[in-house]
């Protein structure tokens, strides 16, 4: 077991890679229930509301982290999907080319990995849904299932469009390639998978206009029907896993559109850059989609689909046109 | 047309008596002759029993239709195959009275509380008031629908939101409902034995308390069929005060209800804003009669108003709901959502004898305050907008949705008309006719039977009528109040059918009836 020389730079980078993607965890964590904060804050004032304040988010999630959650008999995963979801969110956030582009070696930043990551993260939701037994949880599950039938093919169609022209389905190359070449962040290939991506992301993230958020109505829920039986602290999971998804893909949109900022090797400023980057651009978006509901109203359920065909089109013709403009 | 100033007075009801044998044939001959069933009350006389069916019709004198029958041989022909909603008052009266309806099709409870001993009928005189409960053991069956694919999804009757009891059962494939069962009846009180033994002015308070959002429409509901009973006249200028707080109460809870349809849909910033019109509306309220809900004003033959009515601030709040009507159907999104979500189509609504804007969203000109004034209204030809009632014609969320947003406005005109002609008025003028009229009314009526009056009034919710006997001491005897609710209510289903389950909350709001004055 001695160290051939050959194998320490990979060692080194992994190290570094390691790093950058710890970094980008807690970063992305920590500023997830701010954004949730910002983004509710914004529909508070453009309603003419005062609002509790950007805070709450994180003090509901310290509050509920202190809190025992109440487990009805006979449920098995309620404990234990809270968690799993929280994994992959963390997963998700640790794959997206958030603030570096640097990566592990070992571990692919590949388009299919990416999305294979939130699909698990579906499923997991959909359990708990399914688990509680009662009617709003199935009933949830599978409205859930059926939004992301439609919205995955529509995120790898979407990416897979933009990854024509880099040659490389991994994330961080697209990036690296946006960064060297910004004229093709509004060439119509891009603006096609761009529109598609975002409107995936905010039915896969339940806004408006697919899903309400704020919505007491148990019978016209989705995401929150799946979570009704959660308490305690595995809704603070739950909760919290939500939201790290939602920041993650915005940032994953954010710097699809805007990649500048992102460090593309390892350095104390670079990495600094890329925190205030990405921080920045998380709340822009968030804000903007949180600005943009106010304006918006819930489709009927059966007009989801139509909403998330029209995306998948889009997806399909920036594929499309990605080989013929070319 | 009358001389404007003097009010149209309560007409005296025409009481019949017929025997348990004629009573279908008697009912029929009102049904085909425009009149409807609008009450059912029971009473327990010495060694007789005594139902009293109150029929109305726009423009004519009330008919009640009396039936006596001998203690010891209780029993009703049921009339459920002439009328849906004497059906339905036949099992109230067996629930609270064990008055059996003989043939009845549906049987099932209605009223009785799961938690009731066996036998136990609370308005019975002898009825312990304080009974030990049972154990919820009768059966409370619901259809189940057998199919491919078929669920149940059982909701309630403890709700996310701030709303009252009520468990819904729906039978659903995918996402479209098939039959929709609504349980209510969480929320009896027991008010009808509460109103017994109470002074008329004591019953006030307890009126005003019967259904929470409706304190106005059912305290004058009661304070009308009291003053009838006991021959009272009445000022005109106090019934132009009560109809401005009736159309106050109209208008605070047909501003929440605009906000909270759209809220459903997902678009809140409607329902922000009209929050904000609602507590202006409530201050105003406050500062009018000083109560928020519009109660302490009033009084048995009174309507004293602690403050003044401003009649600008109604218009500005009148004014900024239309805007929000048009920012809401400028959205195409929740015009989508509005537009042919459950719909009650006329024919429905007129056979199930629905009233209010449920009714008028359908196309029914039913409206008490033109068929049954209480007051002058305003000359259509003067006030084309003020001619009568509001009517849609689709039966939609949106038609449900419209006729309401469309009151707002014309409440604020009738409250500023109101206001107008109450300057003009007399402070202690009664209207010519009315003198001794409840008095007269009551010498035609069978020497047994105690004075009695009936109260009909146009609630928010829709045609809201009491009926009141006094024993001889002067203290109530019978308060037999019935809210709109208790019409409405069987439509919902109705209107339910094929839509999607993520409708019903939409469609049911746009409904809005009240469980606490459906079960009293």
């Amino acid at each position: 077991m001695s160290a051939s020389p050959a194998v320490a730079p990979d060692l080194t980078s992994t190290a570094w890679g390691l790093l950058a993607v710890v970094l980008q965890c807690c970063v992305l964590a920590a500023v997830s229930p701010i954004l949730i904060g910002v983004m509710r804050q914004v529909r508070y004032r453009m309603e003419g509301r005062i609002g509790p304040g950007i805070w709450q988010p994180t003090r509901d999630l310290l509050k509920l982290a202190r809190k025992e959650p109440l487990v009805a008999p006979g449920v098995r995963l309620q404990g234990v999907m809270p968690i799993a979801m929280t994994g992959t969110s963390l997963l998700l956030v640790a794959l997206l080319p958030l603030m570096s582009t640097v990566t592990i070696p070992l571990v692919p930043d590949d388009l299919f990995v990416v999305v294979g990551v939130l699909l698990l993260g579906t499923v997991a939701i959909a359990l708990l849904g399914l688990d509680s037994g009662t009617a709003f949880g199935g009933m949830g599950s599978s409205r859930h299932m059926t939004i992301a039938a439609l919205v995955e093919p529509t995120v790898l169609v979407a990416v897979y469009a933009l990854s024509i022209p880099v040659g490389s389905s991994a994330l961080s190359a697209i990036v690296d390639a946006r960064i060297a070449e910004p004229v093709s962040v509004v060439s119509p290939v891009s603006l096609l998978a761009l529109v598609a991506l975002i409107i995936v992301v905010v039915a896969e993230t339940g806004r408006l206009p697919v899903d309400n958020p704020s919505t007491h109505l148990e019978l016209t829920m989705v995401h929150e029907a799946m979570i009704l039986e959660a308490s305690g602290r595995d809704l603070g999971w739950v909760e919290f896993s939500s939201w790290l998804r939602l920041a993650g893909l915005l940032g994953l949109v954010a710097n699809l559109a805007l990649p500048w900022g992102v460090a593309q090797s390892m350095s104390i400023g670079g990495l600094a850059v890329a925190i205030v980057a990405i921080v920045v651009k998380v709340m822009l978006a968030g804000a903007g989609v949180a600005a943009v509901e106010v304006f918006l109203a819930k489709v009927r359920l059966f007009k989801v689909p139509e909403l998330l065909a029209a995306s998948f089109v889009m997806a399909f013709l920036a594929v499309t046109a990605s080989y013929l403009v070319v | 047309m009358t001389n404007p100033l003097v009010n149209p007075v309560p007409r005296p009801a025409e009481r019949r008596e017929v025997s348990r044998e004629e009573l279908a044939a008697a009912t029929r001959e009102l049904l085909d002759t425009a009149y409807r069933l609008a009450l059912v009350a029971m009473h327990e006389d010495e060694a007789t029993g005594r139902v009293v069916h109150v029929f109305l019709a726009p423009g004519r004198a009330p008919v009640e239709l009396v039936v006596r029958f001998a203690r010891d041989n209780a029993w009703m022909p049921t009339m459920a195959g002439i009328s849906y909603a004497a059906g339905r008052f036949e099992r109230v009266n067996r629930d609270l009275y064990g008055l059996e309806p003989l043939g009845h099709p549906l049987p099932h409870r209605i009223v009785r509380h799961g938690h009731w001993p066996s036998g136990y009928f609370p308005m019975l005189r002898d009825a312990d008031p304080d009974p030990v409960f049972d154990a919820d053991v009768g059966q409370y069956p619901f259809v189940e629908v057998q199919g491919d694919g078929v669920y149940e999804i059982p909701v309630g009757p403890i709700h996310a939101g701030l709303i009252e009891p009520g468990h819904f059962r729906f039978s659903v494939v995918g996402e479209t409902i098939l039959r929709m069962k609504a349980r209510l009846w969480f929320m009896h009180r027991g008010v009808e034995k509460l109103f017994e033994g109470r002074t008329p002015e004591a019953g006030i308070e307890l009126a005003e308390r019967i259904s929470g959002d409706t304190s106005v429409g059912h305290s004058l509901a009661y304070a009308v069929a009291v003053e009838q009973a006991l021959g009272l006249d009445v000022p005109s200028a106090v019934h132009h005060r009560r109809a401005m707080l009736l159309e106050l109460e109209r208008l605070y809870n047909h501003v929440a209800d605009i906000g909270m349809v759209v809220n459903d849909v997902g678009y809140g910033v409607v329902n922000t804003h009209a929050s904000r019109l609602r507590e202006t509306l409530l201050r105003h309220n406050a500062s009018v009669t000083g109560h928020r809900l519009l109660r302490g004003a009033i009084g048995i033959g009174t309507c004293d108003l602690a403050g003044q009515v401003d009649v600008a601030l109604l218009r500005e709040v009148a004014a900024e709901v239309s805007e929000l009507i048009a920012i809401a159907r400028g959205n195409h999104v929740v015009m989508d959502r509005l537009t042919a979500t459950g719909v009650l189509s006329l024919a429905q609504a007129e056979s199930l004898g629905t009233l209010g804007y449920v009714a008028r969203a359908s196309g029914m000109t039913v409206d008490a305050r033109w068929d049954h004034p209480l007051t002058t209204m305003p000359d259509g030809a003067a006030y084309p907008d003020l001619a009568g009632p509001v009517v849609e014609t689709t039966g939609d969320v949106l038609a449900r949705f419209m006729v309401r947003a469309r009151e707002v406005t014309a409440s604020a005109e009738l409250v500023a008309w109101h206001l107008d002609h109450l300057s003009g008025l007399d402070e202690t003028a009664v209207a010519g006719m009315s003198a001794g009229m409840g008095a007269d009314a009551n010498l035609t009526a069978a020497a047994a039977d105690p004075p009695s009056g009936l109260g009909i009034v146009e609630a928010w919710r829709g045609t809201l009528v009491h009926r009141v006997e006094l024993a001889p001491d002067g203290t109530l005897s019978r308060v037999r109040p019935v809210d709109p609710s208790f019409f409405n209510w069987p439509a919902l289903p109705i209107a339910l059918k094929d839509t999607i389950v993520p409708d019903f909350p939409l469609t049911n709001k746009s409904f809005n009836q009240s469980y606490a004055g459906n079960d009293l």
